[in-house]
């Protein structure tokens, strides 16, 4: 009987004292927010788009490091993917098809005929890449805007639309990724 | 001086945890499919490893075997691989991050390596000294290491590799690490213990 009793009293006082140590360890050493989480959100693009799902880049780059799927950042493109991939640790994912940018880059357009100037699109845009006053006629401004769509819902007589850019000497960029390489046996 | 060089190539090479003595195997199948994870998995296991054989001994010799409780070893044991994880984990989080990435997700998943456990309770049966503790330990995990980097290192050449459908996948691996436990049982007899 006694046997048992020390037994108890060993392990258990065994488990207090790590027990303390870890307390100790864990108020000691405490770390202020995940580094990973701005590892990853210092990998976004920072559009703040939502095309992910969550209200900005921020809360995806939590996500991520709480597991979420690495291929759902549309304006970051196969890029970022890269990136994240490598940073977590996982393999590349193709981008997610709900995400798709199959037409390419595209800039927003407002058909400044048809605009009411009710700042709507101004408030939506999260680069402030729209010029304009309240019932003034607004514009984009083309080289702020990233194409990521959030205007176009806004508005309300659908004076905006994507248009893709056309490229030129300018913006032409060699593009290796796109070549396909097989490997031949 | 000697035996303890003796006793680290014996633990590294002949008596190789994993290919021979087959522990920790979920590791070795689980993160070696990219050869940078398991590095890190490597580097994290060498650490908790030697750290948990040098506090077993301890425990055993100067907590369990004078109050004559040789029976808790066990269980104390998995309290001091737990203890010694989790506080690893905290003080890599707080003072290296970029090390904390390498090692982060690999740390809890050590507590249930089996060869953890394996080395403290070998330590016990063979009659292990302080010193030679740490050795064993070490060697062990330089062991596991040792052959989880060249086990992965392979896995992704057979990632590449043209392997029939029927061996694709977890199949070829096996085969793999099946050749890779006979190649090992060569050194049998390289160092006699």
């Amino acid at each position: 009987m006694i046997n048992i009793v020390i037994a108890i009293l060993v392990l258990g006082s065994i488990a207090a004292l790590f027990g303390a140590l870890l307390g100790f360890a864990s108020a000691r050493f405490h770390v202020e927010g995940d580094p990973i989480v701005e590892q990853l959100d210092a990998l976004l693009p920072q559009t703040q788009c939502g095309q992910c799902g969550y209200p900005g880049c921020k809360p995806y780059a939590q996500a991520l490091a709480n597991g979420e799927a690495i291929n759902k950042c549309a304006p970051g493109g196969e890029d970022t993917i890269k990136k994240i991939a490598d940073l977590m640790g996982v393999d590349v994912q193709p981008l997610d098809e709900n995400h798709e940018l199959d037409k390419g880059p595209t800039v927003a357009f407002i058909i400044e005929e048809d605009c009411i100037g009710c700042t709507k699109c101004i408030q939506a845009c999260p680069v402030d890449a729209i010029l304009g006053a309240a019932k003034q006629m607004h514009t984009i401004i083309i080289d702020e805007c990233t194409g990521c769509d959030l205007c176009v819902a806004p508005c309300p007589v659908d004076c905006i639309e994507m248009r893709p850019i056309a490229e030129t000497i300018q913006n032409w960029q060699w593009d290796l990724n796109k070549i396909a390489v097989k490997q031949l046996d | 001086m000697t035996d303890y060089l003796l006793l680290l190539i014996g633990t590294v090479l002949v008596n190789n945890f994993v290919l021979v003595q087959f522990l920790g195997l979920c590791p070795f199948m689980g993160v070696s499919s990219r050869t940078e994870t398991a590095i890190g998995m490597s580097f994290a296991t060498t650490f908790v490893m030697t750290l948990a054989s040098l506090l077993s001994y301890l425990v055993t010799t100067y907590i369990l075997a004078p109050l004559n409780l040789e029976y808790l070893t066990t269980m104390s044991f998995i309290l001091v691989i737990a203890v010694v994880v989790q506080f690893t984990e905290i003080v890599v989080h707080k003072t290296s991050s970029s090390l904390y990435r390498l090692l982060g997700i690999f740390l809890p998943l050590i507590t249930t390596n089996c060869a953890v456990l394996g080395v403290a309770l070998l330590n016990l049966r063979l009659e292990h000294n302080f010193f030679e503790s740490i050795v064993y330990g070490f060697g062990a995990a330089a062991g596991f290491s040792l052959v989880l980097v060249m086990f992965s290192a392979m896995r992704e050449k057979l990632a590449n590799a043209d392997v029939p459908t029927p061996f694709k996948g977890a199949a070829i691996a096996m085969i793999t690490a099946g050749l890779m436990s006979l190649a090992f049982m060569g050194f049998t007899g390289l160092v006699k213990l």
